[in-house]
């Protein structure tokens, strides 16, 4: 058999490779202004409300495991992400001891299938941090710049929040949110007592409807299965299916995307893709290429487009591609409540999420006073009567007797003792998450793997990332207050607080699933891959519209600003298509 | 909340045990869940109270072919023998029995579901045998029968020097290791079960409208919503109006 790589006969006026946040903003936008699009994902078709891929309201007993997670579902057996942190057949590589982790979704909407649906906007702050500190770089733009996209992609998708008027938490366009669970009404006094701010969460879920094609939630809390009357957000079903709608698009999945095709001009042409059906590589032609493959994903392809006139890999004249990679610091804690023991049950799933979060509270304070660490972090906080399921149960010996009055009673056990114990403590945990920024290193990088291909035979990435001190210290503030509202409210955390040995809980760089940066945006064309509007500086038909361009990320999750600047992107793409300047 | 919180608050009862498997995280049971069971047997093994159809596109629970083909594979393996299930079914309803509430681990299929979950993760599968062998040897030792063939007294007077961890004689203590092991297992296989979630008492999963904590738990826990905000919540009849903010 001989390997020829095949031309799709169609050309295209755009193709976008990715259909995760970016990749389905850019669709939209574009397929709206008439454009001829080609979409491009790795993954299979999904549709949360097809019933052979459904999970939404299975019990954990409809599931062998219990709902345990395997090696195809990282997350559980009923968590829509169909990927991991590991994919068969298609590794990445860590160097010099350092450590980073990957996790991939591959399917239509990407990694927005399953998120958290936390959407918080950056704040002026956050694009001008080195102001502030002194330390990174600054945005080439400006919260006014990113506001009026930030509006729109709330009135488009729907959010639900209120206005607070909190310096660098900017506020939007809210849907109402939902009243707070009992532990949240703890957790609210006892931050209270410290002076610690907690407001109603941020989420992307429609607590009321914002159009007729979408449901309102009707509150299973899962979320993270993806909602089968499309109440949550999902790129596949609130974006990438409407564009569907308009015959502009045409969608193909199981592609697996090489390289981006360039001309003698430098100019990209199209990409080159493995069809993971019939494993022959073909070729989609057209006028501009919009990489939304996720950042990792995205500099990967960059990088393994080499060629004459890219000899370091496509975009790349400032050997920037890569470098900058940063994902959000994470450390957690729970505790057990004894107040919370012997509850009345009740249904409290309430939406797939938090209904009260943390903002960062001590911008002021990091200025003033030498804490270490300058840039903030978020708390994020569970708990209530979830539905059992594997890991339930579990370890009943270090919980038992706690919160107990006998002091006879010893830990473990089994019988009707250990039936009552496991009903008394159900629903008194409750647990905390600090998601910070961090100070993105030029020091931290993806790049290509020189030994190593996947399964298709592309080149894989190889990560380089270390913390910093900042971060380190900021993980150690979030565990001092982590301890501190834990006893406020008269908890009793489980385990020993974490200290030094394990840089105080902080996870290790690629586990919060916020990895930016990438292909960073700047006006500088040496110091920067793209320029403000998301274009490559050394390919103007080339665009980057995933988390990539971000010069730093706040410690606010990363979506709501990866949707809002690709919906600018695409705005500008559409305007300097008219001008005939690309 | 971040979606592995949301896992781990599920699983509220799994923290800080020593082998817990979170899903929070790369963690290494996670990645070494590769292989599956080591012995081959006939039929299937099929869990009573399970709900996943074999017959069905997505088995039911919205699998992908992959995912099918793996659950396939675990259930047309056997992993334990007869002596081995009959072990874990008496040591399951001593750790579970039945109550005024609910059933015993047997009632809610908690042997088939440690027989497939072994499979599964197979890091299970030597400290639960070599477990149950331990057991059957301290039987021995001390009653010359195996475990399943002592009387109900003989069999408590084991479990009692294996059951508590923090109380442990030095000569006990990997069997105190495999009956906290047995345990999580046994506990949890009877709490995600349909008898076990009723027993508990988790009444969500279905549609609902969710308008606050019940009034006489507010009372009870002496908590009040912030007058603030009673007018941005949700409100349960306007759900379905199209939000506008002009
Ligand atoms: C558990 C979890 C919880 C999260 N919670 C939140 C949260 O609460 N708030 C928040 O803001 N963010 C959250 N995130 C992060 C959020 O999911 C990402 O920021 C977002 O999905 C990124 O969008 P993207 O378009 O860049 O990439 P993705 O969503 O990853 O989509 C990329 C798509 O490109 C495809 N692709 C990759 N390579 C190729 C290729 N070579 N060819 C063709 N297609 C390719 C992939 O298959 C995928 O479908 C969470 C992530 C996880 C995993
Ligand atoms: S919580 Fe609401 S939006 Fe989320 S999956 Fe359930 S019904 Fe849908």
């Amino acid at each position: 058999m001989s390997f020829q790589i095949k031309e799709q006969s169609k050309k295209y006026d755009v193709c976008i490779v990715g259909s995760g946040a970016g990749g389905g903003m850019a669709a939209k936008i574009l397929s709206e202004a008439g454009l001829k699009i080609a979409l491009l994902e790795a993954g299979p078709d999904f549709d949360p409300a097809n019933p052979d891929q459904m999970t939404q309201l299975k019990w954990s007993y409809e599931s062998p495991r219990r709902g345990a997670s395997t090696k195809y579902r990282n997350f559980g057996d009923f968590d829509m992400a169909y990927g991991g942190w590991q994919l068969e057949g298609e590794p990445y590589t860590t160097k010099d001891g350092t450590k980073f982790n990957w996790f991939r979704s591959r399917m239509l909407g990407g990694r927005t299938n399953h998120w958290g649906r936390i959407s918080l906007r950056f704040g002026e702050l956050d694009f001008k941090r080195k102001d502030f500190d002194g330390k990174g770089d600054n945005w080439p733009i400006s919260y006014n710049d990113i506001a009026p996209y930030y509006d729109r992609v709330d009135k488009l998708i729907g959010v639900f929040g209120t206005k607070e008027g909190i310096f660098n938490e900017p506020d939007g366009y809210f849907l109402p949110p939902p009243k707070p669970r009992l532990h949240e009404l703890y957790l609210k006094d006892a931050t209270g007592k410290s002076k610690i701010p907690m407001i109603p969460s941020r989420l992307s879920i429609l607590t009321q409807k914002v159009n007729d094609k979408r449901g309102a939630c009707f509150f299973c809390s899962q979320c993270n299965r993806s909602c089968s009357v499309y109440g949550d957000f999902s790129s596949s079903s609130v974006l990438v299916k409407p564009s569907l709608e308009s015959n502009n698009v045409d969608l193909y999945v199981n592609a697996m995307v090489r390289e981006v095709l360039t001309d003698n001009n430098g100019l990209a042409t199209g990409v080159s893709y493995i069809d993971k059906t019939d494993l022959q590589e073909y070729q989609v032609k057209a006028k501009v290429v919009v990489l939304a493959a996720s950042a990792a994903s995205s500099a990967r392809i960059l990088l393994n487009s080499k060629s004459a006139s890219h000899p370091n890999g496509l975009a790349n004249s400032s050997d920037h591609v890569g470098h900058y990679i940063h994902d959000s610091t994470g450390a957690g804690r729970s505790a057990i409540v004894p107040a919370l023991m012997d509850r009345k049950r009740y249904n409290e799933d309430g939406v797939g999420g938090m209904h009260m979060y943390t903002p960062w509270w001590l911008n002021d304070e990091v200025k003033k006073k030498d804490m270490g660490f300058t840039r903030g972090y978020h708390i994020e906080y569970w708990g209530g009567m979830g539905m059992p399921s594997y890991g339930f149960g579990f370890g009943v010996e270090n919980y038992n007797t706690m919160a107990s009055d006998d002091s006879s009673k010893k830990a473990g056990g089994y019988g009707a003792g250990l039936k009552e114990d496991i009903r008394r403590y159900y629903g008194a945990t409750v647990g905390f998450a600090g998601r910070g920024e961090s100070v993105p290193q030029w020091s931290n990088y993806c790049e290509i793997d020189s030994d190593v291909v996947d399964k298709y035979g592309i080149p894989v990435l190889k990560f380089h990332y270390k913390w910093t001190d900042d971060e380190v210290n900021q993980a150690k503030h979030m565990a001092d207050t982590f301890d501190e509202i834990i006893h406020n409210m008269g908890g009793i955390p489980t385990g020993p607080k974490p200290g030094p040995e394990s840089n105080y809980g902080l996870k290790a760089p690629g586990e919060i699933i916020h990895e930016v940066g990438t292909t960073r945006m700047g006006n500088d064309k040496n110091t920067s891959v793209v320029n403000k509007y998301n274009q490559a500086h050394d390919v103007k038909n080339l665009f980057v519209m995933d988390g990539g361009p971000f010069v730093s990320q706040a410690d606010k999750n990363p979506t709501w600003t990866i949707l809002a600047l690709a919906w600018r992107a695409s705005d500008y793409l559409v305007d300097e298509l008219k001008k005939m300047n690309i | 909340m971040d979606r592995r919180e949301t896992i781990k608050a599920l699983m509220a009862g799994s923290v800080a045990s020593s082998f817990v498997i979170t899903s929070c995280g790369p963690d290494e049971s996670t990645m070494k869940n590769a292989k599956v069971g080591t012995e081959n047997g006939e039929g299937f093994s099929t869990i009573e109270t399970g709900a996943f159809d074999l017959d069905k596109e997505g088995h039911g629970y919205g699998r992908t072919p992959e995912e099918e083909a793996y659950d396939v594979k675990l259930l047309s393996d056997t992993f334990f023998n007869e002596h081995e299930m009959a072990t874990i079914a008496i040591l399951a309803d001593i750790i579970i029995p039945a109550d005024d509430v609910s059933g015993s681990a047997t009632d809610a299929g908690v042997p088939e579901f440690i027989e497939f979950i072994v499979k599964d993760m197979p890091y299970h599968q030597i400290p639960v045998r070599g477990g149950l062998m331990w057991l059957d040897h301290e039987s021995n030792k001390r009653f010359n029968k195996v475990f399943k063939d002592l009387s109900d007294q003989q069999r408590i007077d084991i479990v009692d020097d294996i059951a508590y961890p923090k109380d442990v004689k030095p000569e006990f203590t990997q069997g105190t290791k495999f009956f906290s092991h047995i345990r999580n297992l046994v506990a949890t296989g009877f709490f995600s079960s349909k008898m076990g979630i009723e027993d508990i008492g988790y009444v969500g999963n279905t549609p609902n409208v969710w308008d606050g904590v019940p009034e006489d738990v507010l009372k009870k826990h002496n908590k009040s919503y912030d007058e603030k905000y009673m007018d941005q919540y949700i409100k349960p009849d306007q759900r379905n109006e199209i939000a506008s903010w002009d």
